[in-house]
């Protein structure tokens, strides 16, 4: 029997487009959830650290307390943005059954892995921006080799955009993924080396910090914007690298596989 | 020639539990092909595995001529699936929703397609909703909508009147048959029986994960439905004749009216010849044929409600 509703014609690169379209329209749409709330949260920050704190406190020779802490917390931005990005867009579609709409589709796992990553790129580097923007107000950045900077931070949003992959395909509910950022990614920050060298640590909390794969992150952007870091930017970024690597490989792995996607 | 759908030996545990057992059909271009089955029968497990929500366990599901594993990218284009529980994306309107979707299938917005689909399923007042504030009905509606925008040649809806009024079921019922007249073929699970006996042409019955019946709708219902015959009796019938015992006898107001089931090959004629030579004195016959709700409720031995997946 001839079809006579119209055909299609296909392309290819759509399905990809269409995706990171909506990934990034979804975030847009709730803008002051998904960009105010942070921009606010790190201006706090700022105001604190920046304004108030930092006038009184001296980490390293040099530079004032602002200049080392602004790299900190705008890659603080960039990573958990990045994160939520991933994890929430993908959690709840997985939760309210919405996944389903794009299992039936053409769909590949390299288009789908590729448009959640970017949209929550975008994201973290829209907050990345707002936060640095502001911060200019509260401190002059030395910008030591802005486009390693902008390297590490964009390594930094890749990084975190396969851990939220990987966080909201095993998350069994809302509790189990706000646990991955509040008791994981906040501590990993937090101790990585935002908002003090780790080299004023006495040990063994100086060695142990070298375990913890944010410090890496943290340390090698501040290195490329001060031009000063506790290790070296190759092995930082070496570093960072390979577990960016690593995580993309299992994120591949699990969403390529269907796991815990399709039954 | 190509078939629609074919589907070899097809399989599915979870977690040990068999849910389809070594199930084998195919659905020809341009047909109505009916999946019915009482719940827990395997139905949407089989469309899933079709559509892809849900991995192959055993077997082989070809669409058109392309393997669903190896080619799925060829045959999800081809398909478009309304799913049984209602799927929306509450961030989008529907007129935005309807164009993501035929992006995802890589076919780029077709304004009068859309427009078409819009109208035909009264979409028009709710374009800038969002989904969240969608009627049920309406939810529905979009669902369809939404599983034709890429315009596939297979749509499989799977129970996609559940809770639907009955103005809107005929109403989507008619654009069904309108869109398969125009060459989509379709793939269907309904719980109401008689509605997939006036839209399918064939008809699957799955039960415990296995296929027990595939036939012509007609020849089915034929072959395995009961006719009843019921005479009206001048002279009361008091006690049932040993003769009608092979023919499940009732007898109803106060005997005089007495019901007999017309056994598959045999005439009403010869019944009634039968009826006479026992010298009963019938008024008035009446002949009525059970349906396809009969033979459903026979072959999976269900004797009460019949109901989806």
């Amino acid at each position: 029997m001839e079809n006579k509703v119209p055909t299609a014609t296909y392309y290819a690169w759509l399905p990809f487009v269409t995706l990171l379209r909506k990934e990034i329209l979804r975030f847009w749409r709730v803008a002051s959830q998904t960009l105010l709330t942070p921009i606010i949260t790190a201006s706090l920050y700022l105001f604190v650290f920046g304004a108030t704190l930092g006038e009184r406190l001296s980490v390293l020779e040099g530079f004032s307390y602002a200049q080392f802490v602004i790299p900190g917390l705008i890659l603080m931005g960039v990573i958990n943005n990045s994160f939520a990005n991933t994890s929430s867009s993908l959690f709840m579609s997985r939760y309210l059954g919405g996944i389903v709409d794009l299992l039936v589709t053409p769909v590949t796992p390299p288009q789908f892995i590729l448009a959640y990553t970017l949209a929550a790129m975008l994201r973290g580097s829209l907050v990345g921006t707002v936060v640095w923007a502001i911060s200019t107000l509260f401190a002059d950045l030395p910008w030591h080799a802005p486009l390693l900077a902008i390297l590490m931070a964009m390594l930094a949003s890749f990084l975190f955009a396969q851990f939220g992959l990987i966080a909201a395909i095993f998350a069994h509910n809302f509790d189990t993924l706000s646990m991955y950022s509040n008791f994981l990614i906040l501590p990993l920050i937090y101790l990585g080396g935002v908002f003090y060298p780790i080299s004023i640590l006495p040990q063994p909390w100086e060695k142990l910090s070298y375990l913890n794969p944010l410090f890496y992150l943290i340390d090698g952007f501040r290195h490329a914007i001060i031009g000063v870091g506790d290790t070296s930017f190759t092995v930082a970024f070496g570093v960072s690298g390979a577990i960016a690597l690593l995580l993309f490989c299992w994120a591949a792995w699990l969403i390529g596989k269907g796991y815990r996607l399709r039954s | 020639m190509t078939k629609a759908l074919e589907i070899e030996n097809l399989s599915k545990s979870f977690a040990g539990v068999p849910a389809v057992k070594n199930v084998s059909f195919a659905i020809e271009k341009g047909e109505i092909f009916g999946l019915l089955g009482p719940n827990g029968a395997g139905k949407s497990t089989t469309i899933n595995m079709i559509a892809g929500v849900c991995r192959v366990g055993d077997g082989k599901i070809s669409a058109f001529g392309y393997d669903n594993q190896r080619d799925y990218r060829f045959t999800r284009r081809m398909l478009g699936v309304v799913h049984q529980e209602i799927v929306i994306d509450n961030f989008f309107t529907v007129d935005q929703a309807l164009k993501l979707h035929a992006g995802y299938y890589g076919v780029k917005d077709d304004p009068d397609w859309r427009q078409l689909l819009i109208e035909r399923l009264g979409l028009g007042p709710h374009l800038g909703k969002v989904m969240i504030k969608l009627s049920g009905g309406l939810k529905r509606r979009f669902m369809i909508a939404k599983a034709l925008i890429h315009k596939p040649q297979l749509l499989i809806l799977d129970e996609p009147t559940a809770g639907v009024d009955v103005e809107l079921r005929h109403g989507l019922w008619d654009f069904v048959r309108e869109i398969n007249r125009q060459g989509t073929t379709i793939l269907l699970t309904t719980h109401y029986l008689e509605e997939a006996e006036q839209m399918c042409d064939r008809i699957a019955i799955m039960n415990h994960g296995e296929l027990i019946a595939l036939e012509q709708t007609h020849e089915l219902v034929r072959r395995l439905s009961n006719r009843q015959l019921r005479f009206w009796l001048e002279t009361p019938l008091l006690e049932l004749p040993v003769e009608f015992n092979d023919y499940r006898p009732q007898l109803q107001d106060d005997g005089h009216e007495l019901l007999l089931c017309l056994p598959s090959g045999e005439s009403a004629g010869a019944l009634l010849k039968k009826v006479c030579a026992l010298g009963l004195d019938v008024r008035d016959i009446e002949t009525d044929q059970s349906g396809l709700e009969e033979v459903f409720l026979q072959l999976t031995g269900l004797r009460e409600g019949a109901g989806g997946e």
